[in-house]
């Protein structure tokens, strides 16, 4: 808590790492290392991890984008190099096009609805009584703790054709409301999962309902630490509500917001698990975003690993093209 | 006395446009109640979904296939819970692949910790050279979505003979979850103040000492925190153990639950109550950490 209440201000007092060579001789001796020796020995293990499980497989991504690996080349026989014509295939595949078009609307649509929903939620915890504050967040908490294939698979149950609760609950609706809304009224057997569309509406009530709770939450860690005499003088000025909102409390919590806003794009931009069993695996291929056409060529057969790697590139691209903006910023104004 | 005059008394110029007769105690009791709804309606919202999960994995079949909304089981039966434990899923107990998961989770978080701890114990307490290219490649590698190492980490494992081997999830989830674990847990370090560290070096204690009997009880709350984080990640990983494991003794929870979805239609009670096996120890997990969490994913990511 009390680190977000220093980002919302902008400052920060962490102390600052070791500098004086003359004390860093001194304590070498006692230790039998050198002192500049010591930083090293410890990010060695680390950075091995990071450079063979995660470096490493990048660039082996890339050389496999431009290969033909099949079944014959899993069991051991050498690749063969097309140079570009992995991405020429993809770039010919219409699934391709509407895979990148259903992961870049969800992932819109989704981080929008998250972050209002989110801050709105953010903004009544703070203004909520104590006890009721807390109940609100163990329930919101324990939305965001389900693990992502069982949030899948309850709101499948939820979006289940014939015992939904939604088809249910939309059967409620008075006849001539649900007419005027939807054009229907009767909603007994509607088939969600099976329509690319109305899949994608429930994977983002899906998504969204898990993944409120956390903006919720740091909203209100963020509000927190907004000085209450910045209220106080908004309030004696006369200043509405939403004015004060747009003129104190968006410019302080810009930092958070901006964290925010790259760790959901990042989060929904990949989604896996729960797409994975709304669509019951990788069998609508119009339902595809990147994540998982990707994972269907190379892994259903007959595996196409080479394609399925160009997409896997494709799909990194966009994501470091988008968050590169904000490892800039880091990079920029804090200070590491 | 000013002070608590002064909310009253100075909005009343705002007061005046929407006047609608209303006492402003009035009005303040009935804002009072309009907030208390919305977090209720908000409370059901978030957990409703999680409730429908428990109650279905404890109805009888005939409460959990009909069109009626059934919202207290109207008698409760365990027949679910005992059928996956012993009948099973997909040729073995539910046991089994709670306990993969575990050693999974767990064995990342063992060889995680360790790694993690020293790296942001470098970070944090030392100056130098390439440690700032250090912290940029924790941040970057963050940034590559784990679906994109899928094929060549899948070609690794095989050549080292890892594939069908809970091993290789293992050091899978270590990879996965080690940047983001370096980076929470560097703040962590960085707010024990270096005073305690000063002054056990002054009283002759040897630099492994001062880092065991100081540093490490005062990090402990903070390495805890992030060692849950990496149990989470790695006790939820789909994709890897989708494709690393293909007999089905190796299976751990999030790809068994896909059993459940089978030949003959749905067997709803049993992946309700596997959902449930699987999502208790997280929400046990969340409630304990839950404010570290918030502030080190936050200020983890924003902050040096």
């Amino acid at each position: 808590m009390t680190n977000t209440s220093t980002i919302a201000r902008g400052g920060g007092n962490l102390p600052t790492p070791e500098r004086s060579p003359k004390r860093s001789r001194r304590q070498a001796k006692a230790s039998g290392l050198p002192a500049w020796v010591i930083p090293y020995v410890l990010i060695v293990p680390g950075l091995l991890v990071i450079a063979g499980l995660l470096l490493y497989p990048l660039i082996q991504m890339i050389v496999i984008s431009f290969q033909k690996v099949g079944l014959r080349q899993i069991r051991g026989v050498p690749a063969d190099w097309v140079g570009g014509d992995n991405y020429t295939q993809i770039l010919d595949n219409e699934i391709f096009w509407s895979s990148l078009r259903n992961t870049v609307v969800f992932a819109v649509i989704t981080v929008t609805l998250t972050l209002v929903l989110g801050t709105a939620v953010g903004t009544l915890l703070n203004k909520l009584s104590r006890r009721m504050s807390a109940l609100v967040i163990v329930g919101i908490m324990s939305a965001w703790a389900v693990p992502p294939v069982a949030q899948g698979v309850i709101w499948r149950w939820l979006f289940d054709a014939d015992a939904g609760m939604i088809n249910w609950g939309l059967n409620l609706l008075p006849d001539w409301f649900s007419e005027m809304l939807f054009g229907r009224a009767d909603w007994t057997g509607e088939p969600w999962l099976n329509d690319p569309f109305s899949l994608y509406i429930a994977l983002i009530v899906c998504v969204v309902w898990a993944s409120f709770p956390f903006i919720a939450v740091s909203v209100l860690a963020g509000l927190k630490g907004i000085p209450s005499e910045l209220y106080e003088a908004a309030r004696v000025d006369g200043s509405s509500a939403w004015r004060t909102f747009r003129k104190i409390t968006l410019p302080l919590l810009k930092p958070v917001f901006s964290v925010l806003t790259i760790l959901s794009i990042i989060w929904n931009f990949k989604v896996f698990s729960q797409l994975y069993v709304l669509m019951n695996g990788p069998t609508n291929r119009e339902a595809f975003n990147l994540s998982m056409f990707s994972f269907a060529e190379a892994f259903r057969s007959p595996p196409k690993m080479g394609t399925g790697a160009a997409i896997a590139v494709i799909l990194t691209v966009l994501l470091l093209i988008v968050t590169a903006v904000y490892i800039r910023q880091i990079v920029k104004t804090e200070e590491l | 006395m000013t002070t608590s005059l002064s909310p009253r008394t100075a909005p009343a110029s705002r007061r005046r446009p929407s006047s609608s007769g209303m006492s402003p105690l009035a009005r303040k009791r009935l804002s009072r109640a309009a907030l208390n709804t919305a977090g209720v309606l908000v409370f059901l919202f978030a957990t409703f979904p999680v409730y429908w999960m428990v109650s279905t994995a404890l109805k009888t079949n005939d409460q959990i296939f009909t069109t009626d909304f059934i919202p207290i089981p109207r008698e409760i039966t365990f027949e679910h819970v005992e059928r996956i434990l012993t009948e099973g899923v997909a040729g073995n107990s539910i046991w089994v692949y709670m306990r993969n998961s575990a050693i999974v989770a767990l064995g990342t978080v063992l060889i995680g910790a360790v790694f993690a701890l020293l790296a942001a114990t470098a970070i944090a307490r030392f100056r130098f050279r390439g440690r700032t290219s250090f912290l940029i490649l924790l941040l970057v590698v963050q940034m590559i979505p784990a679906e994109a190492l899928l094929i060549p980490l899948f070609l690794n494992v095989r050549r080292l003979g890892l594939y069908d081997n809970l091993l290789g999830l293992i050091v899978i989830n270590v990879g996965l979850t080690l940047p983001f674990g370096v980076w929470m847990l560097r703040t962590f370090v960085a707010a024990v103040p270096k005073s305690l560290e000063e002054a056990a070096w002054i009283d002759g204690a040897s630099r492994f000492t001062t880092f065991w009997r100081v540093l490490f009880p005062l990090v402990a709350p903070g390495l805890v925190a992030t060692s849950i984080f990496s149990f989470i990640t790695a006790w939820n990983e789909l994709i890897f153990a989708l494709i690393l494991m293909s007999e089905s003794s190796g299976y751990t929870m999030p790809v068994a639950l896909q059993f459940f979805f089978g030949q003959r239609g749905v067997d709803w009670g049993a992946i309700m109550a596997g959902s449930t096996m699987m999502t208790i120890p997280v929400v046990v997990f969340f409630l304990l950490v839950q404010r570290r969490m918030v502030s080190g994913l936050v200020a983890g990511a924003v902050k040096g």
